[in-house]
């Protein structure tokens, strides 16, 4: 995973609320191996028709966007399925961050696994920035992590917040296995007095 | 100690360490896979390690498999039939409890989980699948996660969790006839909306809860996850212990009763806190039905697809018109008169025994309009259900009687809903496109979606109620 610091790209604002990640990538894909790349099949029934035609009307497909690396969304991005492929096929697409007033929980936890940083902003600022971003067609944004502060296409400053723990993770690109492993102690500890506590877990 | 929710006595239970910004390591007490958690076991091959604890791991396949039979051979995807194999691969190299294809205890593993004894009251669990949360119904605290976590369980039987809010929901009085477990979680996902659960656990509480049995507590706790919900609980009880008691992966001998003493101390404290209450009354519901393409999209079905020329709101108002669209619904069309292209009854919502037993019972009265299947939970649901005949009962009436697995649920299988073909379905996702490319899901129990079947539209179950 790529570290994540200060990130300026070209912003596509998505209308949809409650974007489920079944409409992030269709489960027929999910299969395929981690390496193979993911970026294609990124919102791939609502990007091409049935024959793989790209449809004109996405708003991924027109030009002004096609580079995109931000994504404002609306609320309640990324519920339902606790597909991680939604992650890899937005980071395999370019888009390393995603604004929104509200997350679906799995995925808001995936994405920090896979240099995704998923920003939290109130309802009337999401509306905003995606206002703007459909009034200048292409503009960009930048989402600097050090700061905590989205920066919108006029330049206005919007701070957010983030646990401590994932803007380190985030930052310096550290595998949560890594961090855990330091662990060890207190965890075979544990797995010794939960034996007792609990004997008929294990088998 | 301060007096503590159900679900903050599980999570205290499970802490290894609570670091200083917060994060807390969870021991997991077991953990589920399927044939979806291969990315996980690949993961842990690429880094040459080993699964920490193989006997706190139970797998079997379900998303991938085929329903028409469950030989291998009936997979024709490819990449499917790639990850059952590298289940049953990967269960034997790390040594793990697999129950495959060949297996009676195989099935979706959220029903394996409860019918085996391995979902117990007080633990943590976790599966690489966000309606673990189907687990709560026993008290557990269970929650779906994505692939590098199912990794991190797989290596290090823990998980890093941020502490999730309790929230508490509370339905009481009796419900009327035709009333389900489905309905009330309908009614509330209705009444919360799809981010009305974010960030809590949500405990189910109240009279009628209580007076639900395990299968309808799975039911209900199966779709927290659809009210956004981080976890879905209901505090154990005597229905808890009866249902366990037996199961092959419960407690046995002198650790039965020491369980159950420690089970007993778990339900919620009087006078603990919860962040949020939100109460509903059981007597005043109806069947529900979702006419949208969000579970929130719900109604009863005595109502009429809603108009989005009433919504004030813009953005939401463009939303509920985009999905009217590809539902192909008109706004003042009553619900009851939408006609339906076919019928699905499974999913780990509900195809337990309970759920065919109900749906037969409509079944009975008549013979189908529309293509119909029935897919058990697990290949134990479909033999007890041979037992009493049901298959039967429902081959009569025109029903197809398949295999257990996910099935059309979610379509990886090949199972899937045509382009534009609208659907009764006993799933839990009315997503678009969840069913299969073009798909139209409508929502309903078991019972409603035998009705819709016989009907050939979206039916009142009520209206075949006093048939029976
Ligand atoms: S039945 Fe459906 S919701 Fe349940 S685990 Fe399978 S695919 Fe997921």
């Amino acid at each position: 995973m790529e570290p994540f610091r200060r990130h300026t790209a070209i912003a596509v604002p998505y209308d949809q609320p409650n974007v489920d990640t079944d409409q992030i990538i269709p489960a027929r894909f999910l299969r395929r191996k981690r390496s193979s790349g993911f970026a294609s099949f990124l919102f791939h029934d609502l990007r091409q028709d049935e024959q793989g035609r790209e449809n004109p009307d996405f708003i991924l497909n027109k030009p002004a966007y096609r580079k995109a690396g931000i994504l404002v969304a609306d609320n309640t991005f990324g519920s339902g399925s606790s597909r991680e492929q939604a992650a890899w096929s937005l980071v395999d697409y370019g888009i390393r961050s995603v604004v929104a007033s509200s997350f679906g929980d799995i995925f808001y936890n995936n994405s920090f696994k896979n240099g995704l940083l998923p920003v939290r902003l109130a309802d009337d600022i999401v509306r905003g920035l995606r206002a703007q971003l459909h009034a200048t067609p292409g503009s960009q944004m930048t989402i600097d992590l050090e700061e905590q502060v989205v920066i919108g296409p006029k330049g206005d400053r919007y701070p957010f917040e983030i646990e401590p723990f994932r803007k380190r993770c985030l930052m310096l690109a550290l595998d949560d296995i890594g961090i855990t492993l330091e662990y060890e102690k207190q965890i075979a500890a544990f797995e010794q007095t939960y034996k007792g506590r609990r004997p008929w877990v294990a088998r | 100690m301060a007096p503590r929710t159900l679900f903050e006595k599980v999570w205290d239970d499970h802490t290894v360490l609570v670091r200083d910004d917060g994060q807390t390591l969870l021991y997991v007490g077991r953990h589920l896979a399927h044939d979806g958690s291969y990315h996980a076991f690949d993961f842990l091959k690429a880094r040459k390690m080993k699964v920490r604890r193989p006997d706190l791991t139970y797998a079997t396949p379900d998303h991938g498999v085929s329903t028409a039979t469950h030989d291998l051979a009936s997979i024709t995807d490819p990449e499917q039939l790639e990850v059952v194999r590298a289940l049953t691969a990967n269960s034997a190299e790390h040594g793990v409890m697999l129950f495959d294809l060949d297996d009676d205890r195989q099935g979706i593993v959220h029903v394996v989980g409860p019918e085996q004894g391995i979902t117990l009251p007080g633990l943590v669990m976790t599966c690489g699948d966000s309606h673990t949360s189907t687990h709560g119904a026993l008290g557990a605290l269970a929650f779906g996660v994505g692939a590098s976590d199912v990794y991190h369980v797989l290596a290090t039987q823990t998980t890093w969790q941020k502490k999730p809010k309790a929230m508490r929901i509370t339905v009481e009085g009796k419900r009327p006839a035709g009333v389900t477990a489905k309905d009330i979680i309908l009614a509330i996902i209705g009444k919360i909306g799809t981010n009305g659960g974010n960030g809590h656990v949500i405990e189910y509480a109240g009279s009628t809860i209580r007076s639900l049995s395990i299968e309808e507590r799975l039911t209900v706790c199966n779709m927290s996850i659809e009210a956004g919900a981080r976890a879905g609980m209901i505090a154990p009880d005597d229905t808890t212990f009866a249902y366990i008691e037996g199961r092959p992966f419960a407690p046995k001998g002198a650790d039965w009763k020491r369980s159950v003493d420690y089970w007993k101390t778990l339900p919620s404290d009087s006078g603990a806190t919860f962040a949020r209450e939100v109460a509903l009354d059981a007597a005043a519901l109806a069947p529900m039905v979702t006419w949208g393409t969000s579970p929130e999209d719900v109604a009863a079905v005595t109502d009429v697809v809603p108009d989005p020329a009433r919504e004030t709101d813009a953005d939401r108002r463009a939303a509920m018109q985009s999905n009217l669209e590809y539902m192909g619904l008109k706004p003042g069309t009553p619900l009851s008169q939408v006609p339906i292209d076919r019928v699905f009854i499974g999913s780990c919502t509900n195809a337990r025994i309970e759920d065919l037993r109900a749906a037969a019972k409509i079944a009975k009265l008549g013979k189908v309009k529309v293509p119909s299947w029935v897919v058990p939970g697990s290949s134990l649901v479909k033999k007890q259900a041979e037992q009493e005949g049901l298959d039967q009962v429902f081959r009569k009436a025109g029903f197809e009687w398949r295999e257990s697995g996910c099935s059309m649920c979610v379509g990886m299988n090949g199972d899937v809903v045509a382009p534009g073909q609208r659907c009764a379905s006993t799933s839990n996702r009315n997503f678009r496109g969840r069913q299969g490319r073009g798909s139209r899901t409508h929502l309903m129990s078991p019972e409603m979606a035998a009705a819709s079947a016989l009907a050939g539209r979206i039916a009142d179950v009520r209206d075949y109620l006093k048939r029976v």
